[in-house]
């Protein structure tokens, strides 16, 4: 009896170890680029798929969405990965503070990617942007034009809904009020948008969405591509009654624009793979690859003359707002600590 | 442990020789063992003391005036909330199990352990499906009431602090149910038997005689509970509750304060120290409770509940069942099948066979650890010892992804100290040895599910008398051959529950195992929240059916094993 338990977890382990080690070492030889990414692999799957048909690179991916600075930190000269894929510039520009990426110096990038969604030394680079508009009911709200301003008007109480204001979505836009206002105007915003919240934050876009559609909201914040993935999806049907419920308000849209954010791309400090890496940015950064992308996630491609989707096209024209995408990682930690201060997560008080 | 397999043939020429040097020598190094394994347990501590250390106390500064004084009230009252509903269920259900005969006894004894099998994430997932606007319940309201918006009726958010006491409660009873339905099973014939031959009714002997005796399995299951709650992100996060572990995460993502989110995780862990301190002390009492128990293993007649009263005992087993297994089975069960054939995929069986191999080697190599460690306690009697163990069980109630901070960094540190030495002498590097195999994984199980062996072979042990090891090694038994031949054997069902629980739990961890992993290693669960990260864990059904299957067959096994047989 002892025996067998000893033999076993002998061979149990062994084969952890061993199935891990072949894993670590086949990384060695073939041509390839390894991927820490924070969207999920089967999302990004098609285009690696691409990739790998043209140029016989392939491509490991690894979906980390929590910790990936640190770990990279860690793992210091000895790391694995090439390239970092991420949403949000606060991860991007976090990346860069934290000196786990490399300035990357390519005429085939900088000619593809504008230079307000790349970092100026190179250390990031944009590939699809993501507007974060109002999601507002189709019975229930009759205007077609919003402002972020307006949603701290007390017209609104009890009628709006978002996710968590510590979530990164969340936190971008309200760097970028921070950056447009000041901190105190601000903060008077953001304690009005949390006077007209319809219920405490939860749940993630899609689910404010579904809010309208219950009639808990007439207003909820989401971004864009959502409005895409409820349209579509056939697995769920409901979702795309969810969507039909809704219709989209591109805040700002007569002014400085809509907050947008991005999705992007970095060089990692340590790549063993550089040459190869480089060359998937590239290819990342191409038409033919930025089509695939933007109609894979529904997003907006960054290269200018890409058409997005044509679902993304019915969401209306998006006139987005060009403040610097660094004023808004400046801006970020304030904005989680303001976020914290008027108890925002907390719900109406009533 | 193979070297020991040879004990037998040299134990009759050691048998005649008096305890002599070898003996007493094995006692020391048994301590020291102890502590090696204490320290490396505790390490993933160590270092998260030393990363808070490193910053400045400005986030904390600021958390004290804004989220900190909420998120804790919010913590506690979850933790009050989870403990007494817990306590309650798991209390009563073990109760009627044990005493009572009804309708369906026998299949409540072992499916009461069912939710145990459901991760909390995969439990808040289901719930918010079935009980939110348009889940079933609701719809069958609407459909009923001629309803269209939500404003127009009242229906429970599960959404909510009392959503999540109830969401996080319905999983985590089992831990109280199945400590106190051992206790009782072993424990209490003859005071039961006792207490009816002087005339008493059953509640006032469940109140008077079974509850204080119950005390300790009860706060044993309740802390384990209230730990698993504290760790909790998968739930919380998707149930929108502020807890202080939620801020630990938003200071560390997002204000990019890894000490200031550090010096919150010690916060914390301070709560957990001491829950486990009371745990402790509420099973002080027990041992003298159970020496005295210990030779009246009679069987005990169960009082047959006839007609309504039977019925009533049954509903009351039949409900968190239903809830706790038969909704997630039910939602998950949907998506499978609609979802069919997507999902079915050999990426799924790697996961699978990963999982396996994972939790299996986590489970032996933790039970192992944990018997040297609660032996020696055993042996050695010195306060320091016990602490020093006590510590090494915090690991339990840490956030994951805080544990593989804890043990990625100082290993990452010293992967990078080796292949620097081999670079400079050699010229060859051996990247990172550790970090990169995935050992680190079953490393995080290991300090994460030490809590739940301890206690267990602890329990285990307590129902040995002493005087068994002293005289076995009156007998010329050495330690580790009292351990191994004397010990062991009795306490095989201590060990086996033991062994399943760490199994189980290390099936369903999901935080530590995204972090460390790397890459093509995929588990189960780690396959399931790619999928619910982005609000489609529809398309894992299957995995996460998968996930709580492989719970289930452990989960019988325990009670099966903890009950012996009944």
């Amino acid at each position: 009896m002892r025996k067998s338990i000893a033999t076993k977890s002998t061979l149990m382990a062994a084969a952890a170890f061993s199935m891990a080690g072949l894993v670590a070492s086949s990384s060695a030889f073939a041509a390839e680029v390894n991927i820490y990414s924070y969207r999920q692999a089967d999302l990004i799957a098609p285009l690696l798929d691409a990739f790998t048909k043209e140029t016989g690179i392939t491509t490991n991916v690894l979906f980390l969405n929590k910790g990936l600075v640190d770990r990279v930190k860690a793992e210091g000269e000895n790391s694995p990965v090439d390239v970092i894929f991420t949403v949000d510039i606060g991860r991007l520009s976090g990346a860069k503070a934290n000196g786990i990426t490399q300035p990357v110096k390519s005429e085939t990038i900088d000619a593809n990617i504008p230079t307000e969604y790349r970092d100026p030394e190179g250390h990031w680079f944009g590939l699809t942007t993501r507007g974060r508009v109002v999601y507002a009911s189709v019975d229930r709200v009759a205007q077609d034009t919003i402002t972020y301003e307006e949603l701290a008007d007390p017209k609104w109480k009890g009628k709006i809904c978002t996710r968590s204001g510590q979530h990164q979505y969340n936190i971008a836009l309200f760097a970028s009020m921070i950056a447009h206002h000041g901190e105190a105007e601000a903060e008077k915003w953001l304690t009005g948008l949390k006077n007209n919240l319809a219920r405490k934050p939860d749940g993630n876009d899609r689910a404010q969405a579904k809010g309208i559609f219950s009639g808990e909201c007439d207003l909820g914040l989401g971004n864009t591509y959502y409005v895409g993935l409820m349209q579509t999806n056939e697995k769920k049907p409901e979702q795309k009654e969810w969507a039909k419920s809704m219709k989209i308000l591109f805040p700002n849209n007569e002014g400085r624009g809509t907050h947008v954010n991005i999705s992007g791309m970095a060089l990692a400090k340590n790549a063993p793979h550089k040459t190869e890496a480089l060359k998937l940015m590239e290819f990342l950064s191409s038409g033919a690859a930025q089509k695939i992308y933007g109609e894979q996630v529904f997003e907006y491609p960054i290269k200018p003359g890409v058409e997005p989707s044509d679902i993304v096209k019915g969401f209306g024209k998006i006139k987005p707002d060009t403040l610097s995408l660094n004023e808004i990682a400046k801006f970020r930690k304030k904005a989680s600590e303001l976020v914290d201060k008027v108890g925002y997560n907390n719900g109406p008080s009533s | 442990m193979q070297q020991r397999t040879s004990e037998p043939n040299t134990k009759f020429v050691r048998g005649g020789s008096n305890r002599s040097s070898p003996s007493s020598m094995l006692g020391r190094p048994l301590n020291i063992i102890a502590l090696i394994i204490a320290l490396l347990v505790t390490l993933p501590l160590f270092a998260l003391v030393a990363i808070a250390a490193s910053g400045t106390t400005d986030s904390l500064s600021k958390l004290v005036h804004t989220v900190l004084p909420t998120a804790t009230q919010t913590t506690l009252l979850l933790l009050l909330g989870v403990g007494v509903l817990t306590a309650v269920i798991g209390t009563m259900c073990a109760w009627l199990v044990s005493f009572f005969d009804f309708p369906g006894r026998k299949v409540f004894s072992w499916a009461l352990m069912l939710p145990l099998a459901v991760p909390t994430y995969i439990a808040a997932y289901s719930f918010v499906e079935y009980f939110s606007f348009t889940g079933p319940l609701q719809e069958v309201i609407r459909a009923v009431g001629g309803y269209k918006s939500i404003k127009e009726y009242w229906f429970p958010e599960i959404r909510s602090l009392p959503g999540t006491i109830f969401t996080l409660s319905m999983v985590l009873y089992p831990y109280v149910y199945i400590s106190v339905r051992a206790l009782f099973h072993f424990q209490s014939a003859r005071l039961i038997e006792s207490a009816r031959v002087l005339g008493m009714r059953q509640f006032p002997i469940f109140l008077r005689v079974l509850l204080p005796l119950a005390r300790p399995a009860i706060v044993l299951g309740v802390t384990l509970a209230m730990m698993e709650t504290i760790n909790d992100i998968g739930a919380i996060e998707y149930l929108g509750i502020q807890t202080l572990t939620f801020s630990i995460f938003s200071v560390w993502l997002n204000q990019n304060d890894i000490a200031g989110a550090a010096q919150l995780a010690l916060i914390l862990l301070l709560i957990v120290f001491l829950l486990v301190s009371l745990e402790r002390w509420a099973r002080r009492g027990r041992s003298f409770v159970e020496h005295r128990m210990a030779s009246s293993k009679t069987s005990y007649k169960k009082m047959e509940l006839k007609g309504q009263s039977g019925w009533v005992a049954a509903f009351a087993c039949v409900l968190p069942i239903t809830i706790g297994f038969g909704i997630p089975m039910t939602v998950l069960g949907d998506y499978t099948i609609a979802y069919y054939p997507y999902g079915f995929d050999d990426n799924l069986l790697e996961a699978l066979i990963t999982s396996l191999a994972l939790a299996s080697a986590a489970a032996i190599i933790t039970v192992f650890l944990a018997l040297l460690l609660t032996y020696a306690v055993r042996e050695s009697k010195s306060g320091l010892i016990a602490v020093i163990v006590r510590i090494a069980s915090v690991g339990y109630a840490v956030p994951g992804t805080i544990i593989a901070l804890g043990i990625f960094l100082p290993i990452a540190m010293f992967d990078n100290f080796v292949d620097g030495i081999f670079r400079q002498a050699f010229g060859i590097s051996t990247g990172l040895l550790i970090t990169g195999s995935g050992a680190t994984i079953i490393y995080a199980y290991t300090v994460r599910f030490m809590a739940m062996a301890e206690g267990s072979l602890d329990g285990g042990f307590k129902k040995i008398p002493q005087q068994l090891d002293s005289a076995a090694r009156s007998l010329g038994r050495t330690t580790t051959g009292t351990l191994f031949e004397v010990l062991l054997p009795l306490l095989r069902p201590a060990v086996a529950t033991a062994a399943l629980l760490v199994f189980v739990d290390s099936i369903k961890e999901l935080s530590a195992t995204i972090m460390l992993r790397p890459f093509g290693i995929n588990t189960l669960a780690t396959y399931v929240y790619e999928y619910a990260s982005r609000a489609r864990i529809e398309e894992a059904g299957f995995a996460s059916l998968i996930i709580v299957a492989t719970g289930v067959i452990p989960v019988i096994l325990i009670t099966k094993t903890a009950l012996d047989g009944d």
